[in-house]
């Protein structure tokens, strides 16, 4: 077996050890702390590499695991194990690279703070359980690093636990997540159930192998899914939590109390992009079907994804908070994602997993980036005219938010939402989904076209006083910053990571472009062929028409309501708010989704919870007290008893004895004299008594 | 050697009277020893028994004319639990390092409950191990009742009836057992040989394993375990959920279990609301605890009391583990047993010492102001990993364990098992919910009035948690160390009855 191989186990386990030792550290060693967190992601970058270069290298391989046994129960062992192929090559390269230059940017942006050594240890540890999670070879494997992964990222959106903001949505964020593990959990011990093994690949005897495979498909379940597609829906609850999907998408954006560059890390490039993967990872359990057309599980993604898709577009255009807008984009971009699971395959999906990877991370370094130049301030409404302050951020952030918007030709983002609304217009099963992500596309250009003209066009409108945040204003209390009412540009060691993504963001479409799809063909294990031809293909050509124009209306419509006229002040209503109050307040609210299970699920359960408690404390502790009153009622008789039967006759008896007693204590009065006329009386009696006898 | 145990811990205690007057210290440290000491022999046993099999300890006449023997023995299921209790009998004299109200006699009482506990997890003789299960009754009254906080003396004497009813129960069964046999013995190997009728067994079946299992905190027969727990000094706590509530779940396993394995099994022959057999009943039971514990866990106004119900919740996993009647589900009770002593241990010990030992309250919303996780940030921190722990987050054993009892009920009772999941859900937000109130509900306000700074966390606290943490990851990590012993244990021949029912 190959070195790295059977290795591979040092990719995560680098950082993971990075934040043991961090944990270790004082509060004061800072460099130490960064040094070693950087120094673990580079070493792990490296062996990426390596691992990527093997793959590379040998593309007839198939996939190369390395299981062994965990525990055993009866004669049955559980096996765990690590395994490399294209998926995982391509994902640990992503997220070793892009946690690389975060790490880097952080030592920049959060070089104030005093818990910078905790930090870099949660950072660190996050990328180890994510790392793991990606060279899984068993369902349970990935699922305990999974939980890792959200055990960090519940730990990081609350760094600023102070913030009762930062730690609400913390909760939030895990305890959503958890509801949608269940689904996992629930999936994987089913899964466990039926095929006896969670590994994925084991040489033929593991879960996503066609021994398996044919019997998960062949056999139906509740409501006529196959068995196949039934644990297929039940893991894709664990990814719809992770990555965001409607209806469990209300923690995303709440995440975003977190720093900000564990906003780009977790929950833009790598973690939330981990349902995507899980689904890419379990792909052939969820296509497994015995009929032609698409399986229950994969039009289940299908839809999830297209409704997030629209619904969290729709959402990002009533927000004025930059990360939420953000947020409520990567939420959308998830749902893209999803989509081209569902309708394309593991090459669609994964290829805007990555290319987002790099412009959602780009966007949100550059946001974190404004955030740091106007002082904490994060309301779009109090910002503007920044183009003139940070140059360098207005360019990054331009080429991020074209890749976004999917500007044609230049940026990756046109390249892989292409091949998504091309995948999407062939499905067989319905058009819709097609419609709905144009639809999207559309909103997603209007919306960053938005963000930008409020960012960074026209003149500034920060107050000197803009945040009321004790715990920001603490951490932007250094001299440097207090100059808030003019915005800086931010130190190069925040720059140069947004620049190397800018670049990513521009380049990383050309390894998919239908031309030469070296990205489809490199997880296909087959060699890329270049050939313009491909353009002539039908169907591509039009796709492609259609979304740039598509896109370039979105840029237009976002100039003609925003660009037109600058935003004069903070106050200013926005000008589609004025246009449509109704339809944007509810926009703002985020469809009041939050506010719906506050006034449903929550209270439910904690009504459930009261009716429980009053139930054990009364019912329960009523009956206890009941039958504890009945025997102290029985005590009570008994004691009664006691008192008036037996306590009384056992006085008499006392009594009487004594009075005996007293009587014959007469006799034994001690006095010589009177012993002597008992004697004397004795004999007397003794006389007569014998003389009586003798005379019969 | 292993028997060793039970008479060093009782020496340790007969030794305390001999300690002269107002000697604190040295009662501290005679009664740390003698903790050690069994610990010491426990591992040692847990080290050189790597077969898992039923090993004779000591086996002597006791009363010949009724057949009943002084016969001790240990396989794994024996040895993982006495590892246990010798853990958390360690870490509960390092948590009890603060007791200055007669000392001695409080670790005397104490190391007698440990020493019963010992003799409960290793007689196999059944009269023999009723025997200990009484005397463990007694000192745990003494300890609640006085160096108890809150209603002392109604906790210890609900903890100390309801223990009554159990072993009343248990009682009436092993004489039935005995008689019915006739076999003048009262060996558990014997009586577990011995073929009773179906009959009888549907009979003694509820009955014993009902009176272990009011120790275990069957609901509805759980009342007593938050009261008691709440009322009772940190160590007797950490004993009472880490290892005497243990005892229940062992003796619903090793007596009830194995001696009339038809009567879990046989349907009757009617349905009372669906339910077809004690199995089924015992099941649902266990569920509707798991739940329900942690459903009241989460509107509890007491830091004690959540952790209180959430014991509840969490032997209701063990339960439902035994009902499975698969190897896996069984083992992993065994696993949840240990995990949830070490686990449950820990969590006493963060409220109970270092929380209310310092700030005199356990009402959630008075610790919140106090903004504990600046003042102490250790029992902060250790409550944060114990909440993990107890949640079931990979790494720790509580995940090992849920997981193996999760794929047993799905087996078994599918639909329980997707109830459970609700239950585990629950269980995240009521640990959450603890945590934040207590530890991270910050207040805008000054916190602690520097007059009072509360005495930082002292080196034996610190000791204790290290040790409850790391056997709770060791076990996580690596959980074969613990199914070594235990899967050659359950498929001894003493299991042979369950094996035959419905072992799947």
């Amino acid at each position: 077996m190959n070195w790295i191989v059977k290795n591979l186990w040092l990719i995560p386990a680098l950082p993971m050890f990075a934040a043991g030792i961090g944990a270790l550290l004082k509060q004061r060693s800072r460099v130490p702390a960064a040094c070693l967190a950087i120094g673990s992601m580079v070493l792990s970058f490296l062996l990426s590499l390596v691992a990527f270069a093997h793959v590379l290298g040998n593309r007839a391989n198939g996939i190369e695991s390395f299981n062994f046994g965990w525990f055993q129960f009866g004669n049955e062992w559980l096996k765990l194990g690590w395994m490399l192929d294209p998926l995982t090559a391509v994902m640990l390269l992503m997220v070793s690279f892009v946690g690389l230059l975060i790490f880097v940017y952080s030592v920049g942006y959060m070089h104030d703070d005093e818990n910078f050594t905790r930090f870099f240890c949660f950072l660190a540890l996050f990328a180890g359980a994510m790392l793991g999670v990606v060279i899984a070879n068993s369902l349970l494997l990935l699922f305990m690093c999974w939980e890792i992964v959200g055990l960090t990222s519940y730990l990081l959106i609350g760094f600023w636990y102070a913030k009762p903001e930062a730690a609400a949505a913390a909760k939030k964020a895990f305890i959503v997540t958890r509801i949608g593990d269940l689904g996992f959990l629930l999936g994987m011990v089913w899964l466990y159930a039926q095929s006896h093994t969670l590994l994925f690949y084991d040489a033929g005897a593991g879960a996503l192998e066609s021994a398996s495979l044919t019997h998960l498909a062949a056999r139906t379940t509740v409501l006529g899914l196959s068995l196949a597609s039934a644990i297929g829906i039940l893991i894709f609850c664990g990814a719809a939590g992770k990555s965001g999907q409607v209806p469990l998408h209300v923690w995303l954006p709440d995440a975003m109390e977190g720093p900000t560059p564990v906003s780009a890390l977790i929950h833009a490039a790598t973690m939330v992009a981990a349902g995507v993967f899980l689904i890419a990872r379990i792909y052939p359990l969820m296509a497994a079907t015995v009929s032609l057309t698409p399986t229950v599980a994969l039009q289940v993604v299908t839809w999830v994804g297209a409704i997030t898709a629209v619904f969290a577009a729709l959402i990002a255009v009533g927000q004025y908070d930059i990360k939420r807008i953000l947020a409520y984009s990567t939420v959308s971009q998830l749902g893209y994602m999803m989509m081209g699971l569902g309708v394309g395959g593991v090459a669609v999906g994964m290829f805007h997993l990555i290319t987002h990877a790099f412009f959602k991370a780009l966007l949100f370094l550059g946001a974190g980036s404004v955030i740091h130049g106007c002082s904490g301030e994060q309301d779009i409404r109090r910002m503007g005219g920044l183009r003139k302050y940070m140059p360098i951020t207005f360019l990054v952030y331009a080429v991020g938010m074209l890749a976004l918007c999917g500007f044609p030709l230049f940026f990756s983002g046109f390249w892989s939402k292409d091949a998504i609304l091309h995948a999407a217009r062939d499905w067989n099963i319905s058009q819709a989904p097609f419609y709905m992500g144009a639809f999207g596309a559309l909103l997603t250009a209007f919306y960053m076209t938005r963000q930008v003209y409020y960012v960074f066009a026209g003149n500034s409108r920060l107050a000197a006083s803009s945040h009321d945040d004790p715990q920001l204003a603490a951490h932007f209390e250094d001299p440097a910053h207090h100059v808030a009412a003019h915005p800086h540009e931010s130190p190069a060691i925040m720059t140069v990571p947004l620049m190397i993504l800018a670049a990513f963001a521009m380049l990383l479409g050309l390894i998919g472009t239908p031309a030469w799809p070296w990205f489809q063909s490199f997880l296909d294990r087959q060699q890329p062929i270049l050939s313009f031809a491909a353009f002539s293909a039908p169907g591509i050509i039009p796709v492609m028409l259609s979304s740039s124009t598509i896109v370039i209306l979105g840029l237009i419509l976002g100039w003609y309501f925003y660009g037109r006229k600058p935003i004069a002040t903070a106050e200013s209503p926005d000008p589609l708010g004025k246009l449509q109050p109704q339809i944007f307040s509810i926009l703002g609210h985020a469809f009041y989704v939050d506010a719906f299970y506050g006034a449903t699920l929550i209270r439910l359960n904690t009504i459930w919870s009261r009716v429980c408690d009053w139930f054990d404390r009364f019912v329960w502790n009523g009956a206890v007290q009941t039958i504890s009153y009945l025997f102290l009622g029985v005590a009570w008789i008994d004691s009664s008893f006691d008192t008036y039967v037996v306590n009384p006759s056992f006085d008499g008896g006392c009594a009487s004895v004594s009075r005996g007693g007293r009587i014959l204590s007469l006799f034994q009065g001690g006095r010589i004299q009177s012993y002597l006329r008992m004697i004397g009386l004795a004999l007397v009696a003794l006389v007569i008594f014998l003389l009586w006898g003798a005379k019969r | 050697m292993l028997a060793w145990t039970i008479y060093i811990s009782f020496l340790g205690a007969a030794a305390m009277f001999l300690l002269p007057k107002g000697s604190v210290a040295l009662a501290r440290i005679l009664a740390l020893l003698t903790a050690v000491a069994g610990f010491a022999l426990a591992l040692t046993a847990f080290v050189q028994h790597r077969s898992g099999e039923m090993l004779t300890v000591t086996r002597v006449p006791w009363i010949p004319s009724l057949g009943i023997e002084y016969h001790l023995a240990a396989d794994g299921i024996s040895l993982a639990l006495i590892l246990l209790t010798g853990i958390v009998a360690v870490t509960g004299i390092l948590f009890s390092w603060d007791i200055d109200h007669r000392t001695k006699e409080f670790f005397a009482f104490y190391l007698v409950l440990i020493g019963a506990v010992y003799g409960v997890f290793l007689s196999y003789d059944l009269f023999l191990l009723f025997v200990f299960y009484e005397i463990v009754i007694i000192p745990k009254y003494f300890l609640i009742a006085i160096w108890g906080s809150t209603r002392r003396e109604y906790g210890a004497m609900k903890l100390v009836l309801y223990s009554f009813v159990g072993s009343a129960m248990v009682l009436v069964g092993l004489i039935a057992a005995y008689v019915v046999s006739g076999s003048q013995s009262m060996s558990l190997g014997d009586l577990a040989g011995y073929p009773f009728s179906p009959h009888f067994q549907m009979f003694a079946f509820p009955l014993v394993f009902v009176g272990f299992g009011i120790l275990a905190g069957l609901w509805p027969f759980h009342t007593w375990a938050p009261t008691g727990h709440v009322a009772a000094p940190t160590a007797a706590s950490m004993l009472l959920a880490g290892v005497v509530m243990k005892l229940g779940a062992y003796g619903c396993l090793r007596v009830a279990m194995t001696l009339f394995p038809l009567g879990l099994v046989t349907p009757w022959n009617h349905h009372v609301l669906g339910l077809g057999s004690w199995r089924g009943v015992f099941a649902l039971l266990a569920v509707v605890g798991i739940i329900y514990g942690a459903l009241v866990a989460l509107v509890q106004k007491d830091f004690k009391f959540v952790i209180g119900y959430s014991s509840v919740s969490h032997m209701g996993f063990i339960l439902l583990g035994l009902m499975t009647l698969n190897q896996i589900g069984l083992s992993g009770a065994i696993v949840q047993m240990f995990s949830h002593g070490i686990l449950a241990g820990l969590l006493f010990a963060v409220v109970g010492r270092m929380v209310y030992a310092r700030t005199h309250t356990r009402e959630l919303a008075a610790l919140g102001p106090m903004s504990l996780n600046h003042v102490i940030p250790f029992a902060a921190v250790a409550f944060v990993i114990a909440g993990m722990a107890s949640m079931g987050l990979p790494g720790f054993s509580g995940f090992v364990a849920e997981l193996m009892i999760l794929v047993g009920a799905w087996h078994a009772f599918p639909l329980l098992a997707v109830c459970v999941g609700i239950g585990i859900v629950i269980g995240v937000v009521y640990v959450w919910r603890a945590m934040q109130k207590a530890f991270f509900a910050e207040s805008r306000n000054e916190p602690a009035s520097p007059e009072h700074p509360l005495p930082p966390i002292s080196l034996p606290e610190r000791l204790g948690a290290i040790i409850l943490i790391g056997a709770s990851v060791l076990v996580g990590v690596y959980p074969q160390l613990l199914l070594n012993i235990i899967v050659p244990a359950l498929n001894s021949p003493l299991f042979d009855g369950l094996r035959k029912g419905s072992w799947q």
